[in-house]
Parts: structure tokens; sequence; C-alpha cells
């Protein structure tokens, strides 16, 4: 008898379990999703969720939308998260989601997937003012997600006081593959590396779209990694690798290309417009240039980062949230966000006043032209880990080899 | 758990089976302990079943669902996917089953080198301040127990800038001529480092051909890579103090009796240890093997604060594997069955150990020394 009871109580409590996980899943709102043509609405605080670079880009973000909520008359709060994958996860896993936040290239396909985004981006007044190559990053099944938020390319940073004690000049800045391996062996001495940059995709993809390849074509259907380019990239990175005159950042001790450059211990590094804001906090005596980066066998081309204003599509305000995104992506505003972070504009009809402005940096913005997106199809970061982690041993391997598992990665991904 | 023992200790409570007539199964004057008891347990009931066994319940559902981390799990646009999860963890020959060898290969080679490790400093510090004649113990105790108790965290970020390039371990191995790797950006075996050493940098082909999990052979046997050799020192280092405190609760419990009866016939030192301290901190070696087994395998904080799974995914462990899949990639199914496969090899893993330190039978062969010879008989 005793036992028998011990087993009821015990089924009473998978019982009280069962039910405590039913209204559970009562508790989480399913997704009352409007999937085509009216927004919600409603009188509803925005909640802003960032993923900032600093204190800088959160006082810009912030005083940008506390303006626009002053003058809209909707309450917004912005968020600065510690961890924006997670944040952003445990939000549409609850139902209770940020309305407006940051959204990476590489998660916005795995939101799209799985509906927790609204694909806006039709309904946007100034949609094909958008730079094209951004506008397909975002693009997912054929749907414009999330306005770009602005972006960012890489080129070549070069010191300029190293450059000059080796005797080299403006004249000198390298155009073709050749000339960067030259100006390269010049700058080696016995502390200084020619160049030096981070060893990853996201750097040396930049000679794989100037030899005319990348890990796969523009809208991310089809894997493109084993492609000859991309063979030729690579093989020409591990001459220079194995010549001495590139190294990694952390093989010379450093985190990355701008702190090997500012601290003397590169002479060229390729990194994106951001290394403006490192360098002149980290290294602000150091003097650089910035330069095009060469041209390879297949002409200019350089890799684009980028991300977006996405809107959940869970948002209680919708409708406010568009009107938030319309202002933030103002030439006025993404103007002001440049100023205080250095990121370049996504619409195209800020760049002659960006250009202005930024005299010093103008090859960064010329590369929107011919840059091209990172992969975006839902799990392709995991298979460009996979591939840097393979990079990093690039010295000592077959590219071929390399560019073949990450192919076969790559296909894997998209069945 | 707490709820069966503590019904087994109301039930032995009650009167049953007495001689005076029937058995009275409900009432009677102890017949309100029950109720009371589910009352008393009741707290602890509710919380564990709320923040233990409903998450768990909803975690095992996620790993056998095609639940894309949008919305709640038991919507209806979720499916049960039977075991498919599991499936493209542990075979299927993609990235996902690479990645998870991986980790696995990185996790064992952690538990394998530091669960020895730290249980046999901890043994010899508190061995040696259990000792009556060292002067000013409790500073030593005190010292060793230090680390156990900094956050972890912190200690992420100290050895991430002891073991820099440029970092004060680099600049005491370059006192004696050896020139130190970059630690945490360096993503050679340690295995592999030293048989390139000896000059064999191919492994043959038995090795590179078979593999497990997507990693090859020759790869399960490369040894920690240089970065993750940095983490097992860093966790000897932080948890010997804490099991030292175990070894030192030990030895205090110890009767003096036996020592001295040992001294008497004429047992030297290290005998005395081996034979005599040893098989009675058997009980506590199991706690602290076991502890350190399961700490082991769950490590997390050091690799999400310090390394990320880098350099070239070679300090990825399940836990941060899981973490990433589920957080990062949207794989909430596989992200939660390799917490599953995890909670299965930690399982595995204890029992393995409990076997083999079991309490023998003392054999025959042994008993014989004990035992005086009657004639024949016992």
């Amino acid at each position: 008898m005793q036992r028998r009871n011990r087993w009821l109580a015990a089924g009473a409590l998978a019982l009280t379990g069962a039910l405590a996980l039913s209204a559970c899943g009562s508790g989480f709102s399913s997704s009352s999703g409007s999937s085509g043509g009216k927004l919600t609405s409603s009188k509803k605080p925005l909640t802003v969720l960032i993923g900032s670079s600093g204190p800088a880009e959160t006082k810009a973000v912030t005083s940008a939308v506390a303006s626009w909520s002053k003058s809209s008359g909707t309450g917004a709060k912005v968020i600065a998260a510690n961890a924006l994958d997670q944040q952003l996860a445990q939000g549409f896993a609850s139902g209770k989601p940020a309305d407006v936040f940051y959204l990476s290239t590489g998660s916005l396909a795995g939101y799209a997937a799985n509906g927790s985004l609204l694909a806006y981006g039709s309904m946007l007044p100034n949609k094909s003012d958008f730079y094209p190559t951004l506008v397909k990053s975002f693009t997912y099944n054929g749907k414009f997600y999330c306005a770009p938020k602005d972006f960012s390319t890489l080129q070549l940073v070069i010191n300029s006081d190293l450059w000059a004690k080796a005797g080299l000049t403006a004249a000198d800045y390298p155009t073709t593959w050749a000339e960067l391996e030259t100006v390269a062996k010049k700058l080696t001495t016995g502390k200084v590396v020619g160049l030096s940059l981070n060893g990853e995709y996201a750097r040396l993809g930049a000679f794989m779209t100037e030899a005319g390849g990348n890990l796969m074509n523009g809208d991310s259907s089809k894997a493109t990694a084993d492609s000859a380019g991309n063979v030729a990239a690579l093989t020409f990175v591990k001459k220079m690798l194995n010549e001495g005159v590139l190294k990694y950042a952390k093989n010379v001790g450093e985190s990355d290309g701008g702190q090997a450059l500012g601290s003397g211990k590169a002479a060229m590094t390729i990194e994106g417009n951001w290394v403006q804001g490192e360098l002149s906090a980290d290294f602000p005596t150091t003097k650089y240039t910035v330069a095009p980066l060469p041209a390879g066998p297949s002409g200019k081309g350089t890799l684009q980062f980028s991300n977006c204003w996405g809107i959940a599509k869970d948002s209680p305000n919708q409708a406010a949230a568009l009107k938030l995104v319309e202002q933030l992506t103002t030439t006025k505003d993404q103007l002001g966000f440049s100023k205080a972070f250095g990121v370049l504009p996504s619409i195209q009809s800020a760049a002659a006043a960006w250009k202005t402005q930024n005299p010093s940096l103008v090859p960064f913005l010329d590369g929107a032209t011919y840059a091209q997106g990172v992969p975006t199809a839902k799990g392709a970061d995991t298979v460009v880990t996979d591939f840097n982690s393979k990079l990093e041993t690039l010295s000592t391997s077959d590219p071929k080899t390399i560019l073949a598992a990450t192919q076969t990665n790559l296909q894997a991904i998209l069945k | 758990m707490s709820t069966l023992l503590e019904s087994t200790v109301i039930e032995s409570t009650q009167p049953g089976g007495t001689p005076r007539g029937p058995r009275r199964p409900r009432g009677g004057i102890r017949g309100g302990e029950s109720a009371s008891g589910w009352l008393f347990t009741a707290p602890t009931i509710l919380l564990l079943g709320l923040f233990l066994l409903v998450p768990i319940l909803m975690a095992l559902w996620v790993s056998v669902s095609d639940w894309s981390g949008n919305g709640s799990p038991f919507s209806a646009g979720v499916h049960f996917v039977g075991a498919q999860n599991f499936g493209s963890v542990l075979s299927g020959g993609g990235l996902t089953e690479e990645n998870f060898g991986i980790s696995l290969k990185n996790n064992l080679w952690y538990v394998i080198l530091v669960v020895p490790a730290q249980t046999v400093v901890a043994l010899f510090l508190a061995v040696m301040v259990n000792r009556q004649i060292l002067k000013g113990r409790g500073f030593f105790r005190t010292a060793f127990y230090f680390p156990s108790v900094t956050s972890s965290v912190a200690i992420t970020v100290l050895w991430l800038f002891l073991f820099s390039q440029s970092g004060a371990i680099n600049n005491v191995l370059s006192w004696l001529g050896v020139n130190g790797p970059n630690w945490f950006q360096e993503p050679s075996g340690i295995v592999q480092d030293a048989l390139a050493g000896l000059g064999i940098r191919q492994g043959p082909s038995a090795l590179t051909g078979g593999g497990f999990l997507g990693v090859s052979w020759w790869d399960w046997i490369g040894g920690p890579s240089v970065a993750m050799t940095a983490l097992i020192f860093m966790a000897i280092f932080t948890t010997s103090g804490t099991f030292m405190l175990l070894f030192i609760a030990a030895l205090q419990n110890l009767s003096g009796e036996v020592q001295e009866a040992a001294m008497v016939d004429g047992a030297s030192g290290w005998q005395r240890f081996r034979f005599i301290t040893l098989p009675q901190l058997r009980p506590t070696l199991f706690t602290v093997l076991t502890l350190g087994l399961i700490g082991g395998w769950q490590i997390f904080d050091q690799i999400y604060t310090g390394t990320q799974g880098g350099p070239a995914k070679t300090t990825t462990v399940p836990a941060y594997l899981s973490y990433t899949s589920a957080f990062h990639d949207q794989n909430w199914g596989q992200g939660a069955a390799i917490g599953f496969i995890l909670f299965v090899i930690i399982i595995v893993f204890t029992i393995l150990q409990r076997f083999a330190l079991r309490d023998r039978a003392v054999s025959k062969r042994r008993m014989r020394l004990y035992t005086i010879e009657t004639g024949g008989r016992r």
C-alpha cells in the first residue's frame, strides 16, 4: 500500500510538472504575426536593443532615439546588450523581444526562417537609396527584410612613418598583388613585418574577391568556395606568409591588424574603417594613410560588413518601430553616427557629404562600388568559423584541401 | 530524489505489521505524519520541480523537436522529430558531427589531465599543511585555498595576461633560454608537437585514415592544444585548493592510534602513508574524483570569458558548443541534444570510476597474512 502510494505521489508530481509545462506553454504568446500588410500599432513604448562597440556608440544611438521619441511622442528606451545574440534569442523565445535591434548578416537567415522578423524593407520610402549589395545581404527568400544600419569595407592601411623610412612615397602605393609583395618585402625589417592582418576569412576574403572568388555567390544561394580564384588568392597569401613578409596579427603578439599597425610591429594592415577609432584611441601619435586595396587578377575587390535595424514580428508597435528606423537611416542621423563611431552611411545620397567630412578615409566609401558581402545562408557562420580555424595553419597546409572541405560544408547547409 | 528519501523515512516510522489486530492503513496515532511530511517537504518539492524538473523536461522535449527558438516550444508549429538532432550530432558526417567530435576530444584530454593532477596536488598539499610540525599552517591553508574562492572570470583574465606572448610566463621561460609559445593563440596539440620534435610530422595512414565522430585517430591522440594546456594549468591551480580542504577534513578524522601502531611495527613514513592513510581516505578520494570529473566535463565559464573556443576550435568543449549551437546558430534541438549527451557521458564516467574504486574483498593470498594457522582450520 505504501509502495503504491509512493508511485501515486510520483505520478501526481509528474502530472503537476506536465501542467506547469503547459502553463508555461500558454504563457508564451504564440507569434501574433501580421504576415502581410497591416502593421501592429499601440501606445506601448519601444525598446531598442543594440550591440554597442563602446560608450561613443551607445551615446550617439541613445541621443538619436531620444530626439525621435521627443518629436514623435512615442516612448523609446535604448538598451546596450552585453551579449546581443543571447539577449535576442531569449527575447524571441519568450515572445517579448525588443522592438528594434541590431541584426548581423550572419543572424538574419536564422531569425527570418523561424519567423521572428518583420520583413519591412519594401515599406521603406528610401529603399532604393541603399547600396544594392547591402540590400542583397539583408534579403532572404526574395524578401528585403531590414534596413542596413551602416556598413564598413576593408582597405589597405599604412603606417606613414615606416613607409617613409623604407624610402617609399605616395607613388608606391601598391595597385597589384605583385606590387604589394614588393613593398611588403621592402618594409620588412628585423622588428617590423611588411603586412600583418587577422588570419581569418573576414580579412583574407578580400584577396578572394580580388581574384574573382568568394565563399558563396551574391545572394548566398550557391557555394563557390572551391573556385579557381579562391585557390589563387590563398596560394598568394600562403606564399607571402612563407616569405615572412606577411604575418598574422596574433603571431606578432597583437590582437588584430590595427593594433599591429599602431604599435609599429607592422607597416601595413588590411582593416575596415573602424580602424580610425581604434588607432586614435590606442595610438594617438601613430600617423597612418588609407590606400585602396591592390587589384588582383580579376580587378578590384573587397569585403563589406553590415548590420541592419531588425524589427520583431512580435512587436506590439511595429508602425512606430518602422517610423523610428526611417528616422535612424536618414542622411542626418547616419552622418551623426559616422562622426561618433566611424561607420559608413548605408545610403548613397549621404556619400558626398560624408566624403567632404572624411577626406582621408575616402577609399573605404569608394569600396562600396565593388565590395562583396559575406555569406548569409543559415549555418554559414559555423562554416566560416571552421574555415577560419583552417586558415590559421595556412602556411603549412594546402589551399585546395581547405577550400574543398569548406565547399562540402557550405553545400551541406544549403540542402 | 529528496521526495523519495523523505517518504522512506516517514514510512519506516510507521507501525506497520504490529501483532495487534488487522493493520490499519490510515489514521491512528501517527496517521497525520504522512500529511505533515508532505507539507514540510512541499516547498522543496515545488522549488526543485519548478527550477529543475520542469526545465529538464522542457529541454528534453526541445532535444527531440524542431523548435527554432521563436515563441513557445509547445506551440502548434513545433513537431516531434525523434532522434534526428541526436543523429546529426553523433553521425551524418557533417560539420555538426565534426564539431562535436572536436569538442569531445578537447574535453576528454582536459579531464584526463586535470582530474588526476588536481587530486594528487590537493592530497599533497593537504598532507603537507596537516603536519603538526609546520609553522603558520593557517597561512598556508588560506593561501592554497584562495584561488578557489576567487571568481573564475577574474582568474581567467589574469591567466590571459600571464600567458600572453610577452606575458610573465614567457618572460620566466626566456630566463631559461626557452622561447615560449603564444599560449592562447597556439592551436597545435602538445602530443603532436612532441612527435614533431622527434621528426614525426605526419601520422601513419592507419591513424590518419580512420576516425571517430569526424575526427581522425591521429587528431584524437594529438593531445590538448597549447591553449587548452594553459587552461588545464588554470584548472589545477584553482580547484586543488577546494579539494585540499576535503582531504584535510578527512585526514583530521583519522585516528592517531593506527598510525602509532604502524610506527611500533616499524613502518616508514611512506609505508604509513601508502598502506595506512591512503586506504582510509578512499571515501574522500571517491568524492574528490567524482566532483573533479563532473566539474571537468562541465567546463564553460573559462571558455566563454577567455577563448570563445579558439584558436582553431581547440578549446571548444561540449558545454560551450551546446551554448553556441543554440544561441548563435539557432539550432536549439542540437544544443539540447549535446547537453543530454554530456549528461550521459558524466554518468558513465562516474559509474566506471565507482566500479574502479569499489571496496574489494581481500584476496585469499593476502588474507593468509592476517590469519593464524591453526592446523589447517581457520
